[in-house]
């Protein structure tokens, strides 16, 4: 971190309902990622709070963090993240590992979540085999075999062509319709989250500058559910 | 994570940067190598040594004196000893008791005189000492040409190997030691030696009572009315052994060259230094000893054998003490060859953090990946730390194995040259189980440290910074 203070997110207060799918729009350095990184538990706001589930993750030691995202958040990412040195089954495999699943369990399991998102033939290939496409849906098969409830998107189309982007969101789509997942997603294309997201947020310079239920979709209930509301350094 | 997990992920990482954790496991092996190869050496040269001196019967051996005998050894306990007027006489129904003491093999006079020896009609003086049948097994007989005595009353000796120089008129020159000891027995095994000695007989003795009459000793002892004359005897022996070493090494005052076996050097009866000074109170044909070499079944046993016959009024002597400092000097010497050891595995240690401090710069963006997926500060720590273990694991087997290698190596090549010296071989290379365990646990838990610092650093890896990096 610099030495000089920047308020990359300022003053933000937001819910986001249970089931809810959100995206957060703005330019870059609008403190979109920032309140996404604070949503996942990565960075924790100088004052403020995030609830999450009732929980306060500003006052959760590192540990307990590490447990929040573990268990009820999953996370994917631009550049999909994912290690280059494993093959896509211990890719998906490593947070059963960090969450101490039995070993007898794990591999049913990531033959179903490869097997759910079409890569149950691409199992032992490693990351730099596949295509942009297939490694962001092994980063959601990844990002869903702890069963979270709560699915974070950093830009997860940003690096794909507008084909396979449509294809990853329609996934996205599928796993907060038919799982129940809340969705938070961050993207700078109004148009991809005009499409998919329930609600829009709308930020800038760090400040929260609009939040509107997507006119193109019928709202959902406004039962709140997680609340964002901090500052960031 | 549980550890099979964090094995199976730490070898894999390992896995993937193959040459760099070869080479630096390669350094945790060297390190280990020289521990090893420098304690095994000094473990090794303890045991030849204690081997050698237990050997040389120094260890086992207590030297019983009189308290009246000026002659006797430390004299430490002057004060507590016992008047010399009520002292004891170390005789043969004194050394029969000593032997019947508790731990005690077996207790034999030390019997020795200067006398003359022909040899192929040239006189020469020196020191005879009797030997037990025991001394057999005695270090100084290892190297010896010809056989030891073939009985106790056997007409033999064995002779030094400067004395038999000396019979074959060859004067080995002063510090050089060169002779070969097999040459010298070449001539003199089987041949004869005769041997004049002054004999006590009880008396009353005619002077010719024995075989060889012409030599009488003119001035009949008959001090102060003693019982016994001396006579003047010749025996014939046949020099059956040549000894290299010294077969008494310390074990007496003064050291004999050539030796007789025990029994047949009691049964001559010869006059005594002591016989003259024990007239009065031993008369009759008992012998009395100057001193008496207790030979203790264990070296361990030697202080309550000594104890024992102190209290029966002796003077003792051992050379316990002596070996404390031998082996205070091991002591030391191992401090000092394990610190050289350490020094190697000192590198090797710079070498692990330097290797994990660079694999947490490679990997950092998948140490930000495993944060944002899960894994606690704990989790990523302990990975570093599998890592560095296993590392140190893995170098401190291949470590031991090159350590133990290295020593067979240099045993094998001083064998060699041992042998070509004409010296016997040597087994001064030891690697005891409890070193190649304690090689196995220093490795581990030197790489474990070294983890420590590239451990800690990685687990507070800020994940945010880590996955913005590129």
């Amino acid at each position: 971190m610099g030495e000089t203070l920047i308020r990359a997110v300022d003053g933000v207060t937001l819910s986001v309902g249970a089931g809810e799918f959100v995206a957060l729009l703005g330019s870059s350095g609008s403190g979109k990622s920032s309140v996404l990184n604070l949503i996942a538990g990565l960075d924790r706001p100088t004052s403020g709070s995030v609830i999450v589930q009732e929980r306060d993750l500003a006052k959760m030691s590192r540990e307990e963090l590490a447990r929040y995202r573990l268990h009820t958040v999953g996370m994917v990412f631009q550049s999909f993240n994912l290690i280059a040195s494993m093959t896509l089954a211990e890719n998906v495999e490593l947070p059963m590992r960090f969450a101490e699943v039995d070993r007898g369990k794990r591999d049913r399991l990531v033959d179903e979540a490869l097997t759910r998102v079409g890569l149950q033939a691409r199992i032992n290939h490693r990351p730099s085999e596949l295509s942009g496409g297939e490694q962001q849906r092994a980063a959601l098969a990844r990002a869903l075999i702890n069963r979270p409830k709560l699915l974070l998107a950093d830009e997860p189309t940003g690096n794909l062509d507008s084909h396979t982007g449509t294809e990853i969101m329609d996934m996205v789509r599928e796993f907060n319709q038919q799982l129940g997942m809340t969705v938070v997603m961050v993207t700078h294309e109004r148009a991809l989250a005009e499409r998919y997201a329930q609600r829009l947020i709308f930020l800038a310079d760090g400040k929260l500058v609009g939040d509107e239920l997507n006119p193109a979709l019928s709202g959902k209930s406004e039962s709140d559910h997680a609340n964002a509301d901090g500052e960031r350094r | 994570m549980k550890l099979p997990d964090l094995t199976e992920l730490a070898l894999r990482n390992l896995r993937e940067s193959l040459l760099r954790n070869s080479l630096t496991t390669i350094g945790i092996s060297v390190g280990v190598a020289s521990l090893v190869a420098m304690l095994s050496l000094g473990v090794g040269l303890q045991q030849l040594a204690s081997r050698r001196l237990m050997k040389s019967g120094l260890f086992d051996t207590v030297v019983v004196t009189s308290r009246r005998d000026l002659r006797n050894f430390g004299g430490g306990d002057e004060r507590n000893a016992p008047a010399p007027g009520e002292s004891r006489v170390l005789d043969e129904p004194t050394r029969l008791e000593i032997e019947h003491l508790p731990h005690v093999l077996e207790a034999y006079p030390d019997i020795r005189f200067i006398t003359e020896l022909r040899y192929e009609d040239k006189p020469h003086l020196t020191m005879v000492a009797a030997l037990p049948s025991s001394a057999q097994s005695n270090d100084a007989f290892e190297g010896v040409q010809g056989h030891f005595f073939s009985s106790d009353t056997a007409p033999e000796v064995v002779i030094q190997k400067a004395f038999a120089e000396e019979l074959l008129g060859k004067s080995p020159r002063p510090g050089v030691d060169e002779t070969n000891v097999a040459t010298l027995a070449a001539p003199l095994l089987g041949k004869e030696l005769t041997m004049r000695y002054a004999q006590r007989e009880a008396a009353p003795a005619a002077p010719s009572a024995a075989a060889n009459d012409k030599t009488a000793v003119p001035d009949d002892q008959n001090l102060a009315g003693a019982a016994y004359s001396v006579v003047s005897r010749e025996l014939k022996l046949k020099i059956v052994g040549v000894a290299d070493l010294d077969p008494e090494s310390m074990r007496g005052p003064t050291r004999a060259r050539v030796f007789l076996p025990l029994k047949l050097a009691e049964s001559l009866h010869v006059m005594q230094p002591t016989d003259l000074r024990e007239i009065s109170r031993a008369p009759g044909d008992q012998p009395v000893y100057s001193s008496v070499s207790v030979r203790v079944k264990n070296p361990t046993e030697v202080q309550p054998v000594e104890d024992a016959i102190k209290k029966m009024g002796f003077n003792t002597f051992s050379i316990l003490d002596a070996s404390k400092s031998i082996r205070q000097f091991f002591k030391v010497l191992d401090v000092f060859l394990g610190i050289f050891g350490s020094l190697a595995l000192a590198v090797a240690f710079i070498g692990i953090v330097n290797t994990l401090v660079m694999a947490i710069l490679e990997r950092r963006r998948e140490i930000g990946i495993m944060k944002a997926i899960g894994a606690s500060d704990d989790d990523v720590k302990r990975l570093f730390f599998a890592e560095a273990g296993a590392m140190g694991i893995v170098g401190g087997i291949f470590g031991v194995a090159l350590g133990w290698a290295i020593g067979q190596v240099i045993n094998l090549g001083t064998n060699i040259y041992l042998k070509s010296q004409s010296f016997p071989p040597e087994h001064f290379w030891s690697v005891p189980w409890w070193l190649v365990g304690f090689a196995l646990l220093f490795s581990f838990f030197v790489s474990l440290a070294a983890g420590l610092y590239p451990a800690g650093r990685a687990a507070r890896l800020d994940p945010v910074q880590a996955l913005r990096y590129e």
